[in-house]
């Protein structure tokens, strides 16, 4: 009998539920990522994809199944600094009075004394991020000046600057420039090869073609999951979004 | 004799330094103040104004019982606030109705129980005091108290800072690096119900949120950055604390009022005039930058 290493997946969930008070959001999903993987989570609002990436963080506790971040707990995942969470656009107070240095230096406070001093190694940590994302000339920057795509690749730079191992983005492409968005994608192909794992929702069919690996589309529980040549069909699809076409949803040439 | 010394903005300063009662009214009040506007920041970013006001209010009974039972006021007024916060939560979870109409029950439930334990427990409590406040007769047990409770909160708050501000703006990371987010949310409630405890005796239970809440907004509207929000928060709340005992000291007027009504003013000159976020943009103004 073969058995499998579980220490070889980044993400292990299996079977995991999630309810709000009774209301269930999520249930009998599953999700296995290896290192250097990038899955693309794919539904409707509301289809629980936020649900998922709070389950993996540890945001909300899950009600049945088991998560596994490289063969340990969630809490030890939280721990040991492995997991970013980048938050979709509407997610963040961009009112709040904050510049984008202290964003980033956010990403380091999980490995900081109590008081938050930042190290030698954090202030570089947090240099070399903002210079990755090309936001050197907007140090001292308030996230309210900054453009939609600025502040996206401000969140991106917080999870770089954190040396997270997997990184769970919540729409990275939504309301982004062009320059964003072609630096983003760079970004993903160089985690790729330094053995990231990803996983992303996106409403962006272009893009889950693009450079997800592997697909995993859900409509409060797995739809399908595999890789995306083979599991992204215009009937997958249409199961996921409730019936309606991929035609209709993105026009005729997906 | 008494227009004349008025009228010198030394004698206007000076002359109430005098009293035993002032000098002690303009410390404590100061001290009151920037405890109040060190939390303030933290209140007006997480959107909690209305939990100011429904901790405020429900301390209420917790003086009342407090004082009955010859108790530090600050125990009862603690127990209480924290209490209303926690079946506030309870109520949430449990029914359908919506949330700001359980704090709006919860918290006139405990006032309105606050009004009639007064009423029913005939000691030396004076409603008035507790409900508009009384910097001027201030106790030196009172004084003690809020001494301690002050520097404990200014301690915890200096401690927790920068975690304070990452749960205010980002709860979601903060729990996804393993930071304690349920510890921050009652570090957060208790030296909120704290505050409320050592307001309540500068402005009164009923104005008390006043003082929790407009110099955040004041600061809110003049700077970009968190640590200068949290220094303008401040000042404004001990310069309005000031000029309102010295402003009811000559005119005789309602001290907790006159404090808060400064309070208002400063935040209502800012809104008006702010650099950046003024209707006015003074900055604007004055170097012709759009």
């Amino acid at each position: 009998m073969e058995s499998i290493n579980y220490q070889n997946f980044r993400i292990d969930a299996e079977n995991i539920c999630v309810d709000y008070n009774g209301k269930v959001a999520l249930y009998d999903a599953n999700l296995r990522l290896k290192p250097g993987q990038i899955c693309g989570l794919v539904g409707m609002n509301g289809a629980g994809k936020t649900t998922f990436f709070n389950a993996l963080t540890g945001f909300v506790n899950i009600s049945k199944g088991k998560i596994r971040i490289n063969g340990e707990s969630v809490r030890s995942a939280q721990k040991d600094q492995t997991i970013a969470y980048v938050p979709q656009s509407e997610g963040i107070d961009s009112q709040f009075p904050i510049n984008v240095w202290d964003v980033v230096m956010m990403g380091r406070y999980g490995s900081m004394n109590i008081f938050r001093c930042p190290r030698e190694s954090d202030v570089q940590a947090v240099k070399d991020a903002i210079e990755r994302v090309d936001l050197t000339d907007h140090l001292s920057t308030p996230i309210g000046n900054l453009s939609g795509g600025q502040r996206k690749r401000t969140f991106l730079a917080r999870a770089i600057a954190q040396r997270a191992s997997i990184l769970l983005l919540d729409e990275p492409f939504s309301g982004v420039d062009i320059r964003t968005e072609k630096l983003i994608s760079e970004l993903f192909i160089q985690f790729k090869n330094e053995g990231k794992t990803i996983l992303l929702s996106t409403h962006d069919m272009i893009h889950v073609r693009e450079f997800c690996d592997l697909v995993l589309l859900i409509n409060k529980t797995v739809v399908a999951y595999g890789e995306t040549s083979e599991v992204f069909t215009p009937e997958n699809i249409t199961t996921t979004f409730g019936g309606i076409s991929p035609d209709f949803l993105f026009g005729p040439e997906s | 004799m008494e227009l004349c010394s008025f009228l010198t903005l030394d004698s206007f300063i000076t002359n109430p330094l005098a009293h035993d009662f002032m000098r002690k009214a303009l410390l404590m009040s100061s001290l009151v103040a920037a405890v109040c506007g060190f939390l303030s920041s933290y209140l007006t970013l997480k959107g909690w104004a209305l939990m100011g006001d429904a901790v405020s209010h429900s301390v209420m009974p917790g003086v009342v019982v407090a004082y009955a039972l010859g108790l530090p006021f600050s125990l009862g007024a603690f127990f209480f606030g924290v209490g209303s916060v926690a079946l506030i939560g309870f109520i949430k979870q449990k029914s359908r109705v919506k949330e700001d109409t359980v704090i709006g029950l919860v918290f006139t439930g405990f006032f309105a129980l606050g009004i009639v334990l007064v009423s029913k427990i005939k000691s030396n409590i004076d409603l008035h005091s507790i409900l508009f406040g009384s910097p001027l007769g201030i106790s030196l047990s009172d004084v003690k108290q809020t001494i301690f409770i002050s520097l404990l909160v200014v301690i915890l708050l200096s401690i927790f800072r920068k975690d304070l501000m990452l749960y205010c703006f980002d709860p979601r990371h903060a729990k996804t690096v393993g930071i304690n987010v349920f510890f921050l949310h009652y570090l957060l409630l208790t030296c909120l119900s704290l505050a409320a405890v050592v307001g309540l005796q500068s402005v009164g239970i009923i104005l008390v949120v006043a003082m929790l809440i407009t110099p955040g907004a004041t600061a809110y509207l003049l700077t970009d950055k968190f640590d200068n929000m949290t220094i303008i928060s401040v000042l404004s709340a001990i310069i309005s604390s000031l000029i309102g005992i010295y402003i009811s000291f000559w005119f005789d007027l309602e001290t907790g009022g006159s404090i808060v009504l400064a309070q208002t003013f400063i935040f209502l000159f800012a809104f008006l005039f702010a650099p950046r976020y003024g209707i006015f943009k003074l900055k604007k103004f004055f170097t012709g930058y759009k």
